[in-house]
């Protein structure tokens, strides 16, 4: 695709994955992207209203076809999560289908055309924009971090400040091994959340990144790379469906495994 | 690319958005559900007690026709015996009736025949006697005697 000044496939991509963003404070810290925030927080919001307009006057009588949509995706949700724990789960069911669907919806940016929202917005002189929420680390490693300080929580609130430390300096090795245990549990924990995130930013980054390929074949000028890059964007476009939803269903079942798991004694 | 701000932001709206959803979505959506569960399981439950009650009221209700039947074929036969009955019963008064009445009418017969006899012997002796007093005014002549005597005979 081109733009006002025609330009080559790195600059394009490199002027696709570049963030709107606005600076809040000093440091490279306290940057804020716009982008990000703004698709993210729409999708919450739609997501809320959405659920909540049935939510709000579900019945137990003949439900309508969108009671009967909302209730097929909570029954889902919930089942997956009593398939994972069985205990009291007034948190886990509500997070489990808060991620699953927050996930799909901001993976489902992705197939949209690459090119469709940082054009439309460039008319209104934004210079930068990222529509794929999920392919930023920020996104997933937010969603990590606080299943992660869930996860400690429910760890404590389950086997007690003792009881958790004396699981974190005892397991697996003994108590004669304490440092290496500790080690050995300080990786894991940290690995989930750094795993559950980069496996979703990875995802949807390598995702897009593909697209910004395909789109650069088709605005390459040749009549057959326009061809091959019409046939893989639609293959790549069916195929990445698929992997949409399957990261936001292993993003939520590994949410409720982890904090199902911190509840759990050895 | 690199972690920044945006982290805190999306942190921030990822438990607010739990939040909303453990408390306005979730509980009403699952009441919904287990309720209208237990409605179903509920109207399951009163199909299947009344297709059995169904069934028991067919089997009862062929048993009372059954029973109304044979009581009524009882009712008829009873009936034809007692019309029997009482045909046997009009018929043998009927005859007991007749019997008087003949018996009735022949000692009616009888004291008539009884009553002419009597009447007959009376006349006869009072023709008799008024034979002999007009034989005894007159002299007794054999030949007179004779005649008169045959007269009588011949009288009575």
């Amino acid at each position: 695709m081109s733009t006002e000044a025609p330009m080559g496939l790195s600059e394009y991509i490199t002027h696709h994955l570049g963030n709107l963003t606005v600076q809040v404070g000093p440091g490279g810290f306290w940057t804020l992207q716009v982008d990000t925030l703004a698709v993210s927080l729409i999708f919450a919001v739609i997501i809320s209203l959405w659920l909540w307009s049935f939510a709000r006057r579900a019945s137990s009588g003949v439900p309508s076809r969108g009671q009967a949509f909302v209730e097929l995706v909570v029954e889902f949700v919930d089942g997956q999560v009593k398939d994972v724990f069985h205990g009291d789960s007034r948190l886990l069911g509500p997070l489990a289908l808060t991620v699953f669907l927050w996930v799909l919806f901001m993976n489902l940016m992705d197939v949209l055309p690459i090119d469709a929202i940082p054009r439309a917005l460039s008319l209104f002189g934004v210079e930068h924009f990222r529509a794929v929420p999920t392919a930023e680390i920020t996104t997933t490693f937010a969603m990590s971090l606080t299943i992660f300080v869930l996860t400690i929580f429910y760890s404590f609130r389950a086997k007690g400040f003792g009881g958790y430390m004396k699981e974190v300096f005892t397991e697996p090795f003994g108590p004669w091994l304490a440092p290496l245990n500790l080690l050995m549990n300080l990786i894991e924990m940290v690995s989930k959340p750094v795993s559950l995130a980069m496996r979703l930013f990875g995802n949807m980054y390598a995702g897009e990144l593909v697209f910004m390929l395909l789109a650069g074949m088709i605005g390459a000028g040749s009549a057959v790379l326009f061809g091959l890059g019409v046939v893989g964007y639609l293959a790549w476009g069916i195929f990445e469906l698929l992997i949409i939803l399957i990261q936001a269903f292993i993003f939520m079942v590994l949410s409720v495994v982890y904090i199902a798991m911190a509840q759990q004694h050895h | 690319m690199n972690l920044n701000a945006t982290l805190i932001g999306e942190v921030i709206a990822f438990a607010l958005l739990i939040w909303f959803c453990m408390h306005f979505i979730w509980p009403p959506l699952l009441n919904a559900i287990s309720e209208r569960q237990k409605k179903i399981a509920d109207g399951l439950e009163a199909a299947e007690r009344a297709r059995v009650e169904l069934k028991q009221a067919g089997t009862q209700v062929a048993d009372e026709v059954r029973k109304a039947r044979q009581q009524a074929n009882e009712i008829l036969g009873q009936a034809q015996q007692q019309a029997n009955q009482v045909m046997e019963k009009a018929r043998a008064d009927a005859q007991q009736e007749v019997g008087r009445q003949q018996a009735v009418a022949q000692a009616n017969l009888e004291r008539m025949t009884q009553n002419a006899r009597e009447q007959l012997r009376d006349q006869v002796a009072s023709l008799a006697v008024r034979g002999a007093e007009k034989i005894l005014q007159r002299e007794v002549d054999p030949a007179v005697h004779k005649a008169l005597l045959d007269q009588l005979v011949a009288e009575i």
